[in-house]
């Protein structure tokens, strides 16, 4: 090699011209304005004039004192954890399914990644229109069964519609997670399974003895993703029920759209969005542990 | 048949019906938006109390008219078109500014690099929701309110960690060898960047296509907050704020835009699933 060595070879400073603008962008438009989210919780900031002041814990003082945001607090909490819980059902119930050879599996897996596939929004609506108080066919077919006397108004109950906003989560993050399982079950050795078999374990002791355990930190992976894509959802709820019926299903997202952007009060708007913090700190620590301690996954 | 054929024939059962069960919860509002698009409003509003009334099924003959009302007399042509606007210009910009990172985070930094990389890819998970509050400031600061400006600037801030992770991902499978023959042969560093490398990014090039464009048919939250005049929506936007005329549902023609805007992100998800997922392992276990 005679080549002679100029500031074309040099690997630190090529990797940091190509590495210049993606970093800039993160940083001008994610760093910034997340500083910037923090500042305005603090601030008296209002959609009308861009010149604000300081307002110490006034928006905190003032929320926390807000039943409505307590209850999108709490509300963001049940839903996130509700939705979550019947996602790790589904999704290793139908990782297991989907492990199996069946006919039909190839259109039975385009209907499963359908729900992951449609903009939120347009399944938001189709489930308003599910869920509608006069047309709903889930009404229709428990009471052709049997199993309804009365009437259920699905967006007009607060427990209903807090139901409702659950079941529309799981459905459309359960087949993320069932995919995530899929390539978790795929990298077990199939040796241990075959020892298993061999020493005469069942398919529940299998699932619950090696394949889970196995598979804890894969699952954690998808239960992860599912908490930051629950937690710090807009369109669901928003679609679903507006926050109502009288403000009893907002989440935490809703309620900051509504007051920062709607209401024009970026500073409670801010202040609102800023409690979504705890629930994304969780999973970025429980990430990084992930990362560290384990090698299931690794390619 | 013995026991052990009667015990297979009930696994079997249960496989079936598990599938089919799983199967049913995913595909049923599809298969709802599917009959909405195409029922008679007189077969489609019928109260749920009338129990003669068999919603599941077409009553009268299907019908086009929620077709025609969506494509001829509603914006949705114009959402259809806004959404490709943009989704060309965000591609744009992503590939630009994404698989260089990418390149640069799997060959050139080294370990520093991974750290960095793993930053980035963790600012994936600061949430919409929490960026657009400030971001509307920062959108009325640049005069891009209800503008298509404004997603084209802010949707990358989700593309680029994602893609630079996919194609760091992605060069990290590729064999290091020929940009190595190639240095032997006499390029410079430089010029393997230039001319050789690109040729073995294509295939994750065309995943961060994909991944991009899904996004951006897929964004709500920023657009319901920057844009509001329904000529500038876009098709996730317009479709459940501008098609509800106050308290009028069109639910034909709503159901059937869905029902369109959903199946080509079906297809495509069908096809780069995979690679997906692999981003999405690597981000979170050790890759």
């Amino acid at each position: 090699m005679t080549h002679r060595r100029t500031l074309a070879d040099r690997e630190d400073v090529l990797g940091g011209v190509m590495l210049a603008p993606a970093l800039a962008y993160v940083i001008l438009l994610v760093g910034v304005p997340f500083a910037l989210a923090i500042v305005l919780s603090f601030s008296n900031a209002t959609a009308g004039s861009l010149s604000f002041g300081w307002a110490g814990f006034h928006n905190y003082a003032a929320i926390l004192g807000d039943p409505i945001f307590l209850r999108a607090l709490r509300n963001s909490a049940v839903v996130t954890v509700g939705s979550q819980v019947l996602v790790v059902i589904l999704a290793t119930a139908a990782a297991q399914v989907f492990r199996a050879a069946f006919r039909g599996k190839r259109v039975a897996r385009f209907v499963l990644l359908l729900p992951w596939a449609v903009p939120v929004s347009l399944a938001a609506i189709a489930w308003t229109w599910i869920f509608d108080s006069t047309f709903s066919v889930i009404n229709w077919t428990l009471k052709v069964t049997g199993l309804l006397h009365g009437w259920l108004y699905w967006l007009g109950d607060p427990a209903l519609a807090l139901l409702a906003i659950i079941i529309v989560q799981a459905w459309r993050i359960f087949p993320f997670a069932t995919v995530i399982v899929l390539a978790g079950l795929s990298s077990i050795p199939q040796e241990i399974l075959e020892a298993a078999i061999v020493d005469g374990a069942g398919f529940w002791r299998r699932l619950f003895r090696i394949e889970l355990p196995l598979l804890l930190p894969v699952v954690a992976v998808a239960v992860l993703f599912g908490v930051v894509y629950t937690a710090t959802d807009l369109g669901v709820v928003y679609i679903l029920t507006g926050g109502g019926p009288a403000n009893t299903t907002h989440v935490l997202p809703t309620l900051a759209f509504q007051r920062g952007i709607l209401g024009a009060d970026l500073g409670q708007g801010a202040a609102i969005a800023v409690f979504l913090l705890p629930f994304l700190i969780v999973v970025a620590i429980a990430m990084l542990r992930l990362a560290r301690h384990t090698e299931v996954g690794a390619r | 048949m013995t026991r052990g054929d009667v015990r297979r024939a009930g696994k079997r059962v249960a496989l079936y019906a598990a599938a089919l069960a799983i199967t049913l919860f995913a595909g049923f509002p599809f298969y709802w938006m599917l009959i909405t698009s195409f029922k008679q409003n007189r077969d489609l509003y019928v109260g749920a109390s009338d129990l003669s009334h068999i919603p599941w099924i077409f009553n009268d003959p299907p019908t086009l008219d929620h077709l025609r009302l969506l494509f001829g007399q509603t914006d949705f042509p114009r959402w259809v078109l806004n959404t490709l606007l943009v989704v060309v210009a965000v591609v744009c910009i992503t590939v630009a500014v994404a698989v260089p990172a990418g390149y640069s985070l799997a060959r050139l930094t080294g370990r520093w690099g991974e750290r960095m990389g793993m930053g980035i890819f963790f600012t994936y998970l600061i949430p919409p929701t929490l960026l657009f509050v400030p971001f509307s400031r920062l959108v009325s600061f640049l005069g891009l309110q209800d503008s298509l400006g404004a997603l084209i600037l802010i949707y990358p801030t989700m593309t680029i960690p994602f893609c630079t992770w996919l194609v760091m991902g992605f060069l990290r499978s590729v064999p290091w060898e020929i940009e190595e023959q190639a240095m032997i042969d006499g390029y410079s560093r430089l010029a393997v960047i230039l001319k050789v490398a690109p040729r073995l990014i294509v295939p994750g090039i065309l995943t961060v296509v994909v991944f991009t464009f899904t996004l951006v048919l897929q964004e709500f939250v920023y657009a319901l907050t920057f844009i509001s005049s329904v000529d500038k929506m876009t098709v996730s936007l317009g479709v459940p704020i501008a098609l509800v005329r106050g308290d009028v549902y069109h639910w034909g023609a709503l159901m059937a835009a869905a029902l369109f805007t959903s199946i080509p992100l079906a297809i495509v998800y069908n096809l780069f699933i995979d690679r997906f997922i692999q981003g999405f392992t690597m981000g979170a276990v050790k890759g």
